[in-house]
């Protein structure tokens, strides 16, 4: 894996707000093609270091490059070559499906025909075009899922940041996306992913367990639990935590 | 055994932590009225000074000029002489040259001799009708100052002399500091009791408050009694920068003043209260205290335009707007000296107001999150 | 301890309740007792009607038809009599943030007037759960998701109510204090309170005592963890691939499979009849060598979820 090109590159990445802590000295790689799962509780800074990827947030301290382009001095480039989509699935409630990707598309300068390409594309493999004047609030909340996933591949971003992407959706809806994830991943794009669940690192080809601002382990999901000797990810991640909670 | 605290207590302390946990809001509360009070202060300054006065001289006698001399000693007006034909005034109007002309007829001096009524013609650009008006009397008193000389005039069979009671230099500043007692005082207690519930309701903590057995009266009490103090400091200190900066005199008890303060905030207060009733966020309960307060205060009390000369619906709707009773006491304690019996009417339509906002206020809190 | 048998009065008594928002059918006839001493798991992804059932329980929104009763106390009548004995944490963090943990515990003890001659052993009894004494002066808003969580519950138990309710309180929650959170609450059934909560996460049915499955509106299930695992019909095997997408293909073409669900880097494949070895043999070949490994495994609580929401839909 490691003759890959990386896609995001972060080194002692750092990030304080006042005397809080958020992010500690945290270091990765994350090749093309790959799911790199993120996981950790709500406030133990994963939604801090994906904005600082997107170059959202300046680094306290430490660096970041992300599809090639630092996140202190090319932040636009940066905007150019990702995707993003937030747990909150940022919508225009009021807007229908077709709308919604008009004016996404929009904001990425993608032509009338671009645009409508590209949403053939998507409806077709997400399943969209059924509900293509729909209003995005009446949407399932699987849908609407898919429709922000959407709306972050219009501009065919090679570098994809999904914030908790499945949280609520139900279980089905979670293992259809987790589906589209696979395939985007097997095209090529490079896909950052946070979640809450740990049974969910197991779809990701390696992850990052992260706590407290820093990430105490990193592996493939089997080796870590191999290595802790556990059956799941949540056994692994509590083994994790107690360990860093007698060390300290 | 000692009994816990009561649930309105408990609120009431509550609020009051949040209030000191929140020193910024805390700054904003009392400096807010002082910037105001002092930006009103000299904006709101009604007396005009200096009002540029073209005057034609059609007569060129020392009569005429002895009457412009009258206007050019007074500190009302900037006289210039004008000597284009009569039909460019409009230009001047048009390029803000001039706010009122003068044109002095050419049998002026005659006309007086003779000891015959003459006719000034005055024009005033009315586009500030407050202002025009104020221009029409000043120069009206100019003119009749002017003394008549050589021939007496035949004695009027009755003269009117007005005397000013109360307010004997017609200071502004008498005005407005009781209207402005009365909006900053109601603006801001509206404005602290609609946020009161609706940012809880916001932050999702009314969820949890609501599950306890605590009674809508119980909280609704609780909310008020933190604000009434905090809006009765503020209300203390416009009245001492009123009375030390702006020099209004304070002829009445402040005892009875400080009494019906407490009535008039409560009244505020509930209303606020009853708006954050029927709103669901800190953002649309602000906006609907606003609009309940600001423009209704200004021009329905009696604050800006005498309730008299308002048509019949608004002066209806001015019956429920409690800075009308306020102003009444306000002026009445301050500049009359009032007691209460005088003010028992104005005092008990406060009251009535406050316990009727308050009933439905404690009527429309509702007890579930049903919309 | 617990006691789901028919000669015990249930505390919680749900009948053919229903719950609309405009055009949306909430909740669609639930009927549901729950027992003293119980902690009884609401199980569901969002939008189910986890917390509209919850809210409904705790007085706080009314139902369209249908009886409820806590402790034989009706929901919409005696609104104020079970406010006293009920404990609810809701979904949304819901303490003052710029209050001291002490504080919220206070104004909350005032709020159930909590006599003040107990008060100070009841909240070192909280303290003792929570560990949270040490933080006591430390504004709510500084507190780790896990410390908040707890507060919450302390807060929620302060009055010692009889019945506790909780609306997905292990949500965000990192594993180790999710554990944690569940230790208490078996404290606190221990003590007598009977416990309704809601939960996402599927794996956490096995900390209750009884679950209900919810989706659409509807309860799916109901009944012990172990029993609800056992209502799948068709014998279970969790099978490892090369490529699990193209084996997921695969298996879905194969006439005895009855589903086939991803779950983690496996498969669970449910057979319409049981597998014999040679049927393994056979379709390694047919595959082109895509399966490494292949075990028997008994259900989840998640492949019954699965199953039954495609019979619901």
């Amino acid at each position: 894996m490691n003759q890959r090109k990386p896609a995001i590159v972060a080194e002692h990445l750092t990030r304080r707000f006042g005397t809080f802590l958020a992010v500690d000295r945290v270091s990765f790689r994350v090749y093309e093609g790959e799911i790199f799962g993120f996981l950790g509780a709500n406030g133990a800074g994963k939604t801090t270091v994906i904005r600082m990827l997107c170059g959202l947030l300046a680094p306290s301290d430490g660096n970041a490059w992300t599809a090639g382009f630092n996140v202190r001095t090319q932040v636009e480039q940066i905007k150019q070559h990702i995707g993003y989509m937030s747990q909150k699935f940022s919508l225009y409630e009021d807007l229908t499906v077709r709308e919604n990707l008009a004016f996404y598309g929009g904001l990425y300068h993608l032509r009338r025909d671009q645009i409508q390409q590209k949403k053939q594309q998507l409806f077709q493999q997400l399943e969209l075009a059924a509900f293509e004047t729909t209003l995005a609030r009446d949407l399932p909340l699987g849908f609407k899922q898919r429709l922000a996933l959407s709306c972050a591949l219009l501009h065919d971003p090679p570098v994809l940041f999904l914030d908790e992407p499945t949280s609520g959706v139900d279980p089905r809806a979670r293992r259809d996306f987790w589906g589209l994830i696979q395939s985007l991943a097997r095209s090529g794009k490079t896909i950052f992913v946070t979640t809450h669940f740990m049974e969910e690192a197991e779809y990701c080809h390696r992850v990052a367990i992260m706590h407290e601002g820093k990430i105490v382990a990193m592996d493939t999901p089997e080796t870590l639990k191999a290595r802790s000797r556990k059956s799941s990810m949540q056994q692994v991640f509590v083994s994790l935590i107690q360990q860093q909670l007698t060390e300290s | 055994m000692r009994r816990p605290r009561s649930r309105i207590a408990a609120i009431a302390l509550k609020e009051f932590w949040h209030i000191l946990h929140d020193p910024r809001s805390l700054t904003i509360i009392f400096l807010l009225p002082v910037i105001q009070l002092i930006m009103f202060g000299y904006a709101l300054n009604l007396e005009i000074q200096k009002v540029e006065l073209a005057i034609i001289d059609l007569d060129r006698t020392p009569a005429s000029r002895e009457l412009i001399q009258h206007f050019e000693g007074s500190p009302f007006f900037e006289v210039m002489a004008f000597r284009a034909p009569i039909s460019q005034i409009e230009t001047l109007f048009l390029r803000r040259k001039a706010r009122a002309v003068l044109i002095i007829p050419a049998d002026y001096s005659r006309q007086r001799q003779q000891g015959t009524t003459v006719d000034l013609q005055l024009i005033i650009d009315a586009s500030d009708p407050n202002a025009a008006i104020n221009i029409s009397n000043y120069c009206q008193q100019i003119v009749e100052a002017v003394p008549t000389t050589r021939l007496a005039p035949p004695p009027a069979p009755f003269e009117v002399k007005s005397t000013i009671w109360f307010n004997p230099d017609m200071k502004s500043a008498y005005f407005f500091v009781p209207g402005l007692l009365a909006l900053l005082l109601v603006m801001i207690s509206a404005l602290l009791t609609s946020v009161a519930i609706t940012r809880e309701k916001e932050t999702g903590t009314l969820e949890q408050l609501l599950v306890s057995p605590v009674t809508p009266v119980e909280i609704i009490l609780g909310k008020v009694i933190p604000y009434v103090l905090l809006a009765f400091l503020d209300g203390v200190g416009i009245l001492l920068i009123g009375v030390f900066v702006f020099q209004v005199p304070f002829t009445g008890s402040a005892v009875l003043l400080a009494f019906l303060t407490l009535l008039y905030i409560i009244t505020a207060l509930s209303l606020g209260l009853m708006i954050s009733t029927v709103t669901s966020t800190q953002q649309v309960a602000m906006m609907a205290a606003q609009s309940a307060t600001l423009l209704p205060t200004l021009f329905l009390s009696g604050f800006i335009f005498p309730l008299r000369s308002l048509p019949w619906i608004l002066q209806l709707i001015s019956y429920i707007v409690p800075a009308r009773y306020y102003l009444v006491i306000v002026r009445g304690i301050m500049l009359k000296g009032n007691t209460l019996p005088q003010l028992i009417t104005p005092a008990l339509f406060l009251m009535g107001l406050s316990t009727v906002l308050l009933i439905i206020a404690g009527k429309r809190f509702k007890t579930t999150l049903e919309a | 301890m617990m006691a789901s048998g028919e000669n015990t009065l249930p505390i919680i008594e749900i009948q053919q309740l229903k719950k609309r928002f405009g055009t949306i059918t909430a909740l669609d006839g639930i009927d549901l007792h729950i027992y003293p001493g119980e902690i009884f798991g609401l199980i569901g992804p969002d939008g189910a009607g986890k917390t509209t059932l919850i809210r409904i329980l705790c007085t706080l929104l009314l139902p369209d038809a249908g009886r409820v009763q806590l402790l034989q106390h009706d929901v919409v009548h005696d609104v104020q009599s079970i406010r006293r004995f009920l404990g609810y944490m809701p979904q949304r963090f819901s303490l003052y943030p710029d209050l001291t943990v002490e504080q919220n515990l206070n104004f909350f003890a005032d709020l159930f007037q909590v006599p003040p001659s107990i008060r100070q052993q009841r909240i070192q009894q909280l303290y003792h759960f929570s560990r949270l004494e040490p933080f006591k002066n430390r504004p709510t808003r500084a507190l780790s998701g896990g410390m908040k969580q707890k507060l919450a519950l302390s807060c929620a138990m302060i009055h010692t109510p009889k019945i506790l309710i909780l609306d997905e309180p292990t949500t965000g929650v990192d594993p180790l204090s999710r554990q944690e959170f569940w230790h208490i609450l078996h404290q606190i059934r221990e003590g007598g309170t009977t416990v309704l909560v809601s939960t996402p996460y599927m794996e956490e049915a096995d900390q209750c005592d009884r679950v209900g499955l919810m989706y659409r509106g509807k309860l799916i299930v109901v009944d012990t963890p172990q029993r609800v695992r056992q209502r799948f019909p068709y014998p279970l095997y969790r099978v490892w691939g090369q490529d699990t997408y193209a084996l997921r293909e695969f298996f879905q073409n194969l006439e005895t499979v009855h589903s086939v669900h991803l779950f983690g880097d496996a498969l669970h494949v449910a057979f319409t009849q049981p597998p014999v070895p040679s049927d393994w043999k056979h379709w390694q070949l047919t595959s082109h060598q895509q399966i490494i490994r292949w075990q028997p495994i008994e259900a989840s609580v998640e492949d019954v979820f699965l199953e039954m929401m495609e019979a619901h839909s």
